[in-house]
């Protein structure tokens, strides 16, 4: 874990891109699935996922779109990032959805669909096997 | 992040659901930033106010903040999406209105100073010099950086509102003595304004947070507007340091080569179906300017004129707009080009503008193409 950006503890089910997600036009605020064809998430729900990938791209509007999101109900649990960009940050912080990054060597260890564990008091980030 | 005791505290809610969502925006923020603390500031300039961009999850957002949110240092914010005196002109549908003015009250009861305008720094007093400030607006922090001495990130429309409520904002390197490694040395003869912004524009494809920038001549206020207007549209970069820079830094030459790459990258349209002016929006000088250009002249065509309502109202005692309204502009208070609900594609194919950075947004919000030239241009082929 690099840095903190917004606190939390959530377990749940990895939703890996290894592309990075513009939430502004690349996810359905109001299913929270991906609709953007080209994306490689595409057709996948991101609610209640950990969803992890390199970083946000794209317009700062797009925190808008991860607020009505949360609001919709359809929100990951927790986001996890390479490198923090400020659409993301400050979306996760009005939807308060924890948000940490990561080194490159945890990201390549985290693999979609398994199971983690997300503690950011006691900054940990387990892996359940 | 270094937060104190009662940073702490409120970060964790003791100061009520208002005060955490904003320290959790800052913190959030901060860390992106590679900020070490908060540090207070005096002004905060909002952006996220046009219902066109933020939409309806912002005006839910903002109604619902609003209902205990009250911002603690001055602050001003950005322009809305029409002009309420003669909205009727143009077709807005009644949801949009409505939605707008949602958020304009939002804003109202949080004590922003209802001033709907990108250019704060020309209609406001500018604090003493090195005062911190948040400004989200990117011309605005850009101008705030570079030519008033003030220091600011480049915040976004949350840190920004957040900065607002809290009096506080994140210590990031903008803020800080900044040494940028890039130089580009103006090589363009006689620049207009046309040629400054895409001068910025350039700059903010290479720069991270600052460029050094040498080579330029005296400019007046609507080139230096036009550049930062230009800057902040391409990239991140928010802030020019004027000089050449030291020996460790990367030189490269903004020449008529790449000048023609900015062009032919902004310029889709041959001629345009109306024209635009304003984005930033036009000072009272520039008015006054504008004014003293069309002298004995008129538009062809349609031309929207686009300023603060402070400036409309100075500008109509002086008896500016009678004249300009006189040579068939439209004057449009509290809003602005920058994605304008006005201009649909539905009616008009390519718009003419001298602003880059209106130019970047007609054509990739507003999908119309368009037609760059400068004032001076302008008045020559579309005036009789």
């Amino acid at each position: 874990m690099n840095k903190i950006l917004v606190s939390g503890k959530v377990e749940g089910i990895v939703l890996k891109s290894n592309d990075p997600i513009n939430f502004l036009g690349t996810v359905d605020k109001k299913t929270g699935i991906i609709s953007d064809k080209k994306h490689p998430l595409f057709k996948k729900a991101i609610k209640d996922t950990i969803l992890v990938f390199p970083s946000g791209i794209g317009s700062s509007v797009g925190a808008y779109t991860i607020y009505s999101i949360k609001s919709n109900n359809v929100a990951p649990l927790a986001m996890i990032c390479k490198k923090a960009d400020l659409t993301v940050a400050t979306g996760c912080a009005l939807a308060n959805i924890p948000l940490i990054t990561i080194s490159d060597d945890e990201f390549l260890s985290i693999k979609n669909g398994i199971k983690i564990s997300l503690d950011t008091d006691s900054s940990i980030l387990s892996v359940h096997q | 992040m270094e937060l104190t005791r009662e940073e702490e505290s409120a970060l964790k809610g003791e100061q009520g659901e208002t005060m955490q969502m904003a320290y959790r925006i800052l913190v959030a923020t901060g860390e992106a930033t590679d900020a070490e603390k908060l540090i207070p500031i005096e002004w905060a300039h909002l952006s996220g106010v046009n219902y066109n961009t933020i939409g309806d999850a912002g005006e839910e957002l903002l109604s619902s903040v609003s209902k205990d949110a009250r911002v603690t240092v001055k602050t001003t914010l950005n322009p809305m999406g029409f002009d309420i005196d003669n909205v009727s002109n143009y077709k807005l549908d009644e949801n949009f209105i409505s939605k707008q003015l949602s958020i304009k009250n939002s804003y109202e009861t949080m004590g922003v100073i209802p001033s709907f305008s990108c250019i704060p720094y020309e209609i406001f007093d500018i604090p003493k010099n090195g005062t911190q400030v948040a400004f989200a607006e990117s011309n605005a922090a850009i101008h705030a950086n570079s030519y008033d001495n003030l220091k600011t990130n480049k915040e976004s429309a949350f840190s920004a509102l957040a900065s607002a409520i809290v009096g506080k904002s994140p210590y990031s390197s903008l803020r800080k003595e900044d040494t940028p490694n890039i130089t580009i040395r103006m090589k363009v003869k006689n620049p207009n304004e046309l040629t400054y912004g895409m001068l910025g524009f350039y700059a903010g494809k290479l720069g991270d947070t600052s460029v050094n920038i040498s080579g330029l001549d005296e400019m007046d206020q609507r080139q230096s507007k036009a550049m930062c207007g230009g800057m902040g549209t391409s990239g991140t970069c928010a802030k020019f340091i004027f000089g050449e820079g030291d020996s460790n830094t990367e030189k490269i030459d903004f020449d008529e080569k790449e000048m023609q790459n900015v062009h032919d990258e902004l310029n889709t349209a041959e001629k345009g179906d109306l024209i635009t002016l304003g984005s930033p929006q036009l000072g009272l000088d520039e008015i006054s300017d504008l004014t003293a250009k069309l002298k004995g002249r008129s538009f062809q065509k349609r031309c929207m004129v686009f300023l603060p309502r402070t400036v409309k109202e100075q500008a109509q005692k002086i008896g500016y707009i009678t004249e300009l309204e006189r040579a068939g502009c439209e004057i449009l208070a509290d809003c602005c080009t920058c994605l304008t609900p006005l201009i649909s594609k539905d009616d008009v194919d390519a718009v003419t503008t001298n602003s880059i950075k209106g130019a970047f947004y007609l054509k990739n919000s507003n999908g119309v193409d368009v037609n760059l030239k400068s004032l001076t241009q302008i008045v020559e082929d579309e005036t009789r």
